[in-house]
C-alpha cells in the first residue's frame, strides 16, 4: 500500500515540479527534431533545479541553472545548428514496435518494484547540516576536507573526457 | 570559517600519481615533439608502469585508510594494483606493432590506457562509494574512446557507441543504487561503517537496501559481462581494436570484480542470503550461455568474447562461495586469466596481421606446421583457458570449485565442472585445427617483434609457473583477503 504524505504547500510544489520534469523528459526522447529535444531538455533542467531548491540545496539549484540550462544547453544548440541536421527519413510507420512495447513494459515493471520498495521503507532521519553555515559554505567545507580526494579525482575524470573527445574528433576521415 | 584540510600521505596513492603523471607526460611529449618522431610512448608507458609496480611493492603490508577515509591502503588493493599493472604492461607490448599497421600509433592511446589503469586502481582501493563511482567512470570513459579508436572502421564505431550507451545506462543504475544506500544508511557512503549503519537501521530500511543491492548487481554485472547484462560483449569485443579487446577482457573485468567483491563483503554481509541467491543464478546462466554460444563462433575474437563471458561466470562462483577460499580463488583466477587471455590475444594479433584479415578460426589450420612455436604457445593458452593441468587455469578452477563445495554449493560446483567440459570442445578445436588440418592458405611470414615475443614468453612461462607452483601466489592472496572480517 502506498502511503501518500500529508499534502501541504511544499508537497503540491514537489508534485508539480516532478510532473513537469517527467513530462519534459519524455518529450525530449519522443521529439523527431533534435532542436526540439534540446529545448525540452531546458524545461527539464529548470524543473529539476526547482526540486533541488525544495530540498534546500540552493547552491546545486543555482549551478544546475547556470551550468546545465545555461552553458551546456547553449553549446548543445550551437552544435545542433552547426551540424544542420535534417529530419531523419521515416522508417515505416511504427519502427521497432515490438522492442518499444517490451521496453516500456519492463520499465513500468521496474518502476512498480521501485515504488513498492520505497513505500515499504522508513527512512532514518537525515544528517543535520552544520549549524551556522550557509548551503554554499557547507558544500565548500566538505569539498575541501572530507571529499578532497574525490574532488581532485574529478579533475582527472574531466581530463580523460577531454583527451578522449580530442582523440575521436581530431583526425580527419579519409 | 576556517578549513582544516585533513592530513594525508601522498605515498599511499603513489601508484595513482605515477600513472597520472606518466599519462600527462606522454600527452605533452606528443604535443611538443615534431611530426613523425613518435616512437617513445610504449617505453614511457612501461617506465611509468614499472615505477608504479615498485611503489606498490613498497606499500605492501600497509593497512588502514587515507585521505579522510576515502582510500583503502591494504593488500587487497595492492594485489589488484599488481594485476592491473601487469595487464596494462602486456597490453602496451602487444599494441605497438598492431597500431602501426593501422597508422594509429598515437600518444593519446597510451595516455588513455594509463588513465584507464588509474580508474581500475580507484575501483580496487575506493573506500567510499563516490570513489568507486569515479573510478568506474575514469576507467569506462577511457575504454569507450579506445574501443572507437579506428574511426574509419564501422565496426569499431559500433563497438564504441554500443559500449558508451549501455555503459552510461549501467552507471546510472549503479548511481541510483548508491543514492538509495545514502538514504538507507542515514547519509554515509563509507564502506567501512556501512554494514554497521545498515544493521542499526535494521528492518526499517531493508526494502531500500535490497533495491540498492539489486541495482548494484545490475551495474557491476554489466561491467563484468554477466548474463543477462552481456549483450554488448560480443559486438564490442569484435569491433574494438584487438589490443583493446584484450585489455577490456582482462583489466576492466578484474577491476569490476575487485569493487564488486569489496562492496558485497564489506557493505552487505547482512544481506548475504539474498545476494548469494541472485549471484548463484547469474553464475549458472553466465557460465552456461557463454560456453554454449562460444561453440558456434567462427570468429576468434567473438569466440574469446563468449569465453570471457563464461569466465565471468566462474568468477561469480567464487563470489557466491563467499568464504576465504572463494576470495582467494577470485584473486588467483583473475591473475591467471590476465596471463592466459593476454597471451591468447597476443597470438591473435600475430596471426591476424594486415588489418585483421586472419580472424576466422579456420585461419589457424596448419599453424602447427608453419609456425610451431606460435602454435605451441596458442595451444598452451587454450589448454589454460579450458582448465587443463598443469596450467594456471586448472589450479584457478580447482580453487574456485573447492570454495563452492566448501561453502556447501555442491550443485554449483557440478554445473561449473560440466561447463568446463563443454568449454574444452571449443578451446581444443583451435588446437586440433592447428595440428591436424592442412593449412587452408599460406600464412606467410609472421612479424615476430621483440615486444610480442616477450609477451608470449612472459605469459606462457607465467601460466605454467603459477600453475605448477601456485603456493607463493596462494599465500599472497590469503594475505590480501584478510581484510574481510565477514569471511
Amino acid at each position: 500500500m502506498i502511503r501518500f504524505p500529508i499534502v501541504g504547500g511544499m508537497e503540491i510544489l514537489f508534485f508539480i515540479l516532478a510532473g513537469v520534469a517527467l513530462v519534459s523528459g519524455v518529450l525530449v526522447v519522443f521529439q523527431r527534431h533534435p532542436l526540439r529535444s534540446a529545448l525540452w531538455l531546458i524545461v527539464n533542467f529548470f524543473a529539476v533545479a526547482g526540486l533541488y531548491l525544495l530540498a534546500h540545496a540552493e547552491f546545486i539549484a543555482a549551478i544546475q541553472i547556470i551550468v546545465y540550462a545555461g552553458a551546456i544547453m547553449v553549446l548543445f544548440l550551437f552544435v545542433i545548428m552547426l551540424l544542420n541536421l535534417r529530419l531523419p527519413e521515416a522508417v515505416g510507420k511504427f519502427p521497432h514496435i515490438g522492442q518499444k512495447i517490451l521496453g516500456i513494459a519492463l520499465a513500468g515493471f521496474t518502476a512498480l518494484i521501485l515504488i513498492y520498495g520505497f513505500s515499504l521503507a522508513k527512512l532514518p532521519p537525515a544528517k543535520e547540516a552544520a549549524p551556522g553555515l550557509g548551503n554554499t559554505e557547507a558544500i565548500a567545507k566538505s569539498l575541501f576536507t572530507d571529499y578532497l580526494l574525490p574532488f581532485e579525482v574529478t579533475s582527472v575524470l574531466l581530463l580523460v573526457a577531454i583527451v578522449g573527445a580530442v582523440v575521436l574528433a581530431k583526425t580527419r576521415l579519409k | 570559517m576556517t578549513l582544516t584540510i585533513p592530513s594525508f600521505t601522498l605515498s599511499s596513492i603513489g601508484p595513482w600519481l605515477t600513472l597520472t603523471g606518466t599519462a600527462i607526460l606522454i600527452l605533452l611529449v606528443d604535443a611538443l615533439s615534431p611530426k613523425g618522431r613518435k616512437a617513445y610512448f610504449p617505453q614511457l608507458s612501461l617506465l611509468g608502469l614499472g615505477i608504479a609496480l615498485l611503489q606498490t611493492f613498497r606499500l605492501w603490508n600497509h593497512t588502514g585508510t587515507d585521505f579522510a577515509r576515502m582510500v583503502y591502503v591494504d593488500n587487497f588493493a595492492f594485489f589488484f594494483y599488481a594485476v592491473f599493472i601487469l595487464g596494462t604492461a602486456l597490453t602496451v607490448l602487444i599494441s605497438r606493432h598492431y597500431l602501426e599497421d593501422y597508422g594509429k600509433n598515437l600518444g593519446e592511446y597510451y595516455a588513455l590506457l594509463l588513465f584507464a589503469t588509474l580508474g581500475m586502481m580507484l575501483l580496487a582501493a575506493g573506500a567510499h562509494l563516490i570513489m568507486i563511482f569515479l573510478g568506474l567512470e575514469v576507467m569506462s570513459i577511457a575504454v569507450y574512446v579506445l574501443a572507437g579508436l579506428f574511426r574509419e572502421d564501422a565496426k569499431s564505431n559500433e563497438a564504441a557507441l554500443k559500449y558508451l550507451v549501455l555503459g552510461a545506462f549501467s552507471s546510472a543504475f549503479l548511481l541510483f543504487g548508491i543514492a538509495m544506500l545514502y538514504g538507507a544508511t542515514g547519509g554515509s557512503l563509507y564502506l567501512d561503517d556501512m554494514a554497521a549503519r545498515l544493521a542499526q537501521a535494521g528492518a526499517l530500511t531493508q526494502p531500500l537496501t535490497l533495491l540498492a543491492l539489486a541495482l548494484f548487481i545490475v551495474g557491476f554485472g554489466f561491467k563484468v559481462a554477466s548474463v543477462p547484462f552481456h549483450m554488448w560483449t560480443p559486438d564490442v569485443y569484435e569491433g574494438a581494436p584487438t589490443s583493446i579487446t584484450a585489455f577490456m577482457a582482462v583489466g576492466v573485468k578484474a577491476a569490476a570484480f575487485a569493487a564488486f567483491a569489496r562492496v558485497l563483503f564489506l557493505a552487505f554481509p547482512a544481506l548475504k542470503v539474498d545476494w548469494v541467491m541472485i549471484l548463484w543464478v547469474l553464475a549458472v546462466a553466465t557460465m552456461t550461455l557463454g560456453n554454449v554460444v562460444a561453440i558456434a563462433q567462427t570468429n576468434i575474437k567473438r569466440m574469446l568474447a563468449y569465453s570471457s563471458i563464461a569466465h565471468a561466470g566462474y568468477l561469480l562462483v567464487a563470489l557466491v562461495a563467499a568464504n576465504q577460499l572463494g576470495a582467494v580463488s577470485l584473486l588467483y583466477y583473475l591473475l591467471a586469466y590476465t596471463l592466459m587471455n593476454l597471451g591468447a590475444f597476443g597470438v591473435v594479433i600475430l596471426v591476424g596481421r594486415k588489418k585483421d584479415s586472419y580472424l576466422s578460426i579456420y585461419d589457424y589450420s596448419g599453424l602447427g606446421f608453419q609456425h610451431p612455436a606460435l602454435a605451441a604457445a596458442m595451444a598452451l593458452f587454450m589448454f589454460a583457458l579450458a582448465g587443463i593441468p598443469p596450467t594456471a587455469g586448472f589450479v584457478g578452477k580447482f580453487y574456485i570449485f573447492s570454495a563452492a563445495v566448501q561453502a556447501g554449493y555442491i550443485w554449483l560446483a557440478i554445473i561449473g565442472v560440466m561447463n568446463s567440459l563443454v568449454s574444452v570442445f571449443y578451446y581444443l578445436r583451435i588446437t586440433v585445427l592447428m595440428y591436424m588440418k592442412p593449412p587452408e592458405a599460406e600464412l606467410g611470414p609472421v612479424a615476430f617483434t621483440p615486444a610480442l615475443t616477450t609477451v608470449l614468453l612472459v605469459t606462457a612461462v607465467g601460466v605454467l609457473l603459477i600453475g605448477i607452483f601456485p603456493g607463493f601466489l596462494y599465500n599472497l592472496a590469503v594475505n590480501s583477503v584478510k581484510i574481510f572480517p565477514s569471511l
